[in-house]
């Protein structure tokens, strides 16, 4: 009906002519960030593709050579890099696991009236909006085998938690549990706030126990959001770089983005290193497809 | 059987209040440590066990920002009466300003951080700028399309950073771009410009499409109606948005230590390579961070009703 209206008094109102119509007001203000982001991001990807069929080093001037596959085939035949993506693929599952356990659990202890609440939340919601770089830093003052807060608070006396190769992984874990947890927590309180209150009174009615309550109405109804907050906190991990960068030096600790790093901006080894980034890259755009695709479902119930 | 369920429901609220309050100390507790290290003196900073209660001193601050040496022998007294107080905080701890001629010479970190206000600034005004009509495109026209190209624009923001910066890096070599403002602010912009698509996409969606109508048949271009209408009526989303952007691009590592090593360095990749070696002086560092963080926590506040749609990009609102 609107639409109606205004096509007719687009027809009806020749004072309108000196505007821009419709269609080229639409591209003038997509166009230009669609051609940015070409530029930008696609073009340099595109540039890279084509490098990692050569053996170009970045450190020297000898002239880029095609070489086919055969940086594709090293890769995927390298024991060492397969470890690297078993680091990742660990730390990925320790990190997101304790944000998911730990952010839930706070989002349904918070989940209640008390006092400055508001206050609270907000409070709890600061780790994730902070510098990653930033906090490794500042949680390696707080790991310091010697004077560390945290040695001292759990009686571990001089346990070098970011120089022991076992637990070194976990000890960065922790901090990124502690990062973003409250992104977890954060989504869990919206779903768990859209909860109708009947239903916990028919359950309360029905004399249901509060497992039962839990796993029939509260999780059913939270799942879609934690599911999100699943999905992106995944592929996040798999992307980490800043904090374990930071944290430790550890080969235990190198998970693929370090290894992409060091191997590109340490070695020079651009063509095999433009292979990886591919590699990376795929994998990353598939858990952005999933990403994607659950992000729009829920967001159009 | 009512008054009895009602009071073991308070019971566990109880005990969950309890519980909130000690998972929020725990939560806050690295934070707390990192601020007060930065008051803390330097030899109470490292200690076993670890110093809770001090008095706390802006030494750090001083040493933060100035070049300083240490002192072979101690300061005379006369030198010592006629500095001024800051100058004698350094003095203090057996140390002294450098000066070039009678100016103080600044640490490298005021810089650092006016970098990153810089790069952070620049880039959100663009990319919110430009964020801002493309997602007006994306709400109020059909495209063909759309959601492909949506998700072709998040798809940009989902990208590694490492995984870009490699192609970039020999794309900024070769035209001089490396370690230059512009060149980090093109990459925050392409970071944070799909962020900010689909950010305000959402808040654009909500603007009653009625309101531009009405302009229109009062006599309006779209144009006029866009700037006069629109913008105004999405100024919180604007706002909100631009927040968002600024922190990221505030926060940003991996492209900074790879593109800048000087003259344009940002301060995330700064602050961690002061540990560098030796005994590092963490009250000094603590300081850099301490003010590092402190306007991610302001901004923190004033976003918190549009965290939750800013951390989804938009797609979950309440």
């Amino acid at each position: 009906m609107t639409s109606l209206a205004t096509k007719l008094e687009t027809a009806a109102h020749p004072a309108r002519r000196n505007g821009l119509s419709d269609l080229s007001i639409r591209n003038l203000f997509i166009i230009p960030t669609v051609l940015f982001l070409i530029v930008f991001n696609i073009f340099p990807l595109i540039y890279s593709l084509g490098y990692s069929f050569t053996d170009f080093k970045a450190s020297s001037n000898a002239p880029a050579n095609f070489i086919g596959l055969q940086n594709y085939r090293e890769l995927l035949s390298d024991e060492k890099i397969w470890a690297n993506f078993v680091i990742t693929a660990q730390y990925v599952i320790v990190s997101v696991s304790g944000q998911m356990i730990v952010g839930f659990g706070l989002a349904l202890l918070l989940n209640r009236s008390f006092p400055m609440k508001g206050l609270v939340t907000t409070l709890l919601l600061l780790p994730m909006m902070m510098s990653a770089a930033v906090v490794g830093l500042f949680w390696k003052l707080l790991y310091d085998p010697s004077w560390g807060v945290i040695n001292y608070a759990l009686g571990l006396g001089d346990f070098a938690w970011l120089s022991n190769p076992e637990a070194a992984l976990f000890a960065i874990a922790i901090t990124d549990i502690w990062m973003w947890a409250p992104f977890v927590m954060l989504l869990s309180l919206a779903g768990l706030s859209a909860v109708p209150k009947y239903l916990y009174e028919a359950a309360a009615i029905d004399r249901a126990g509060a497992w039962y309550t839990f796993r029939r109405i509260t999780l059913p109804l939270v799942a879609p959001l934690l599911l999100i907050a699943l999905i992106f906190r995944t592929m996040e991990a798999f992307k980490t770089f800043d904090i374990a960068y930071i944290m430790s030096t550890q080969p235990t600790t190198e998970v693929i983005a370090i290894r992409l790093y060091k191997q590109a901006f340490q070695q020079w080894d651009t063509g095999k290193s433009c292979a990886l980034a591919y590699i990376v890259l795929i994998m990353v755009l598939a858990i952005t497809n999933i990403y994607v695709k659950y992000l729009n479902r829920v967001k159009e119930r | 059987m009512a008054a009895v369920q009602s009071s073991g429901r308070t019971a566990v609220n109880r005990i969950a209040i309890v519980a909130v309050i000690i998972a929020t100390l725990i939560f806050l507790a690295p934070i707390y440590w990192i601020a007060s290290t930065a008051f803390k003196p330097r030899n109470l900073a490292t200690t076993v066990p670890p110093t809770v209660l001090f008095q706390p001193e802006i030494t750090s601050f001083i040493k933060l920002f100035v070049k300083r040496v240490q002192l072979n022998k101690p300061v005379d007294e006369a030198t010592y009466a006629a500095a001024p107080w800051w100058e004698q905080r350094i003095y203090d701890n057996g140390e002294r300003v450098l000066r070039t001629g009678d100016n103080v010479q600044f640490s490298a970190y005021p810089n650092r951080f006016m970098n990153s206000l810089i790069v952070a600034i620049t880039s959100t005004v663009l990319a919110v700028g430009l964020g801002t009509f493309t997602a007006y495109g994306f709400s109020r026209f059909k495209v063909k399309g759309e959601a492909d190209l949506l998700f072709f624009i998040l798809s940009t923001r989902m990208l590694p950073p490492i995984v870009v910066a490699i192609p970039m890096f020999l794309m900024y070599r070769a035209v001089g771009l490396t370690d230059t403002h512009v060149g980090l602010i093109i990459l925050y912009i392409a970071f944070n410009l799909s962020f900010a698509v689909w950010l305000m996409k959402g808040f654009m969606d909500e603007i009653p499409k009625e309101y531009e109508e009405a302009a229109l048949v009062d006599g309006y271009t779209r144009m006029q109606a866009f700037f006069k209408i629109v913008l105004p009526e999405a100024a919180t989303g604007i706002a909100a948005t631009a927040v968002f952007c600024f922190i990221t691009a505030w926060n940003e590592y991996a492209f900074a230590l790879i593109m800048t090593n000087r003259r344009a360095q940002t301060a995330p990749p700064f602050i961690p390579s002061q540990l560098g070696s030796g005994l590092p002086d963490w009250t000094v560092i603590a300081a850099g961070t301490f003010l590092f963080l402190l306007p991610v926590a302001i901004f923190t506040f004033a976003l918190r009703g549009h965290l939750l749609r800013g951390v989804t990009f938009g797609a979950i609102r309440k």
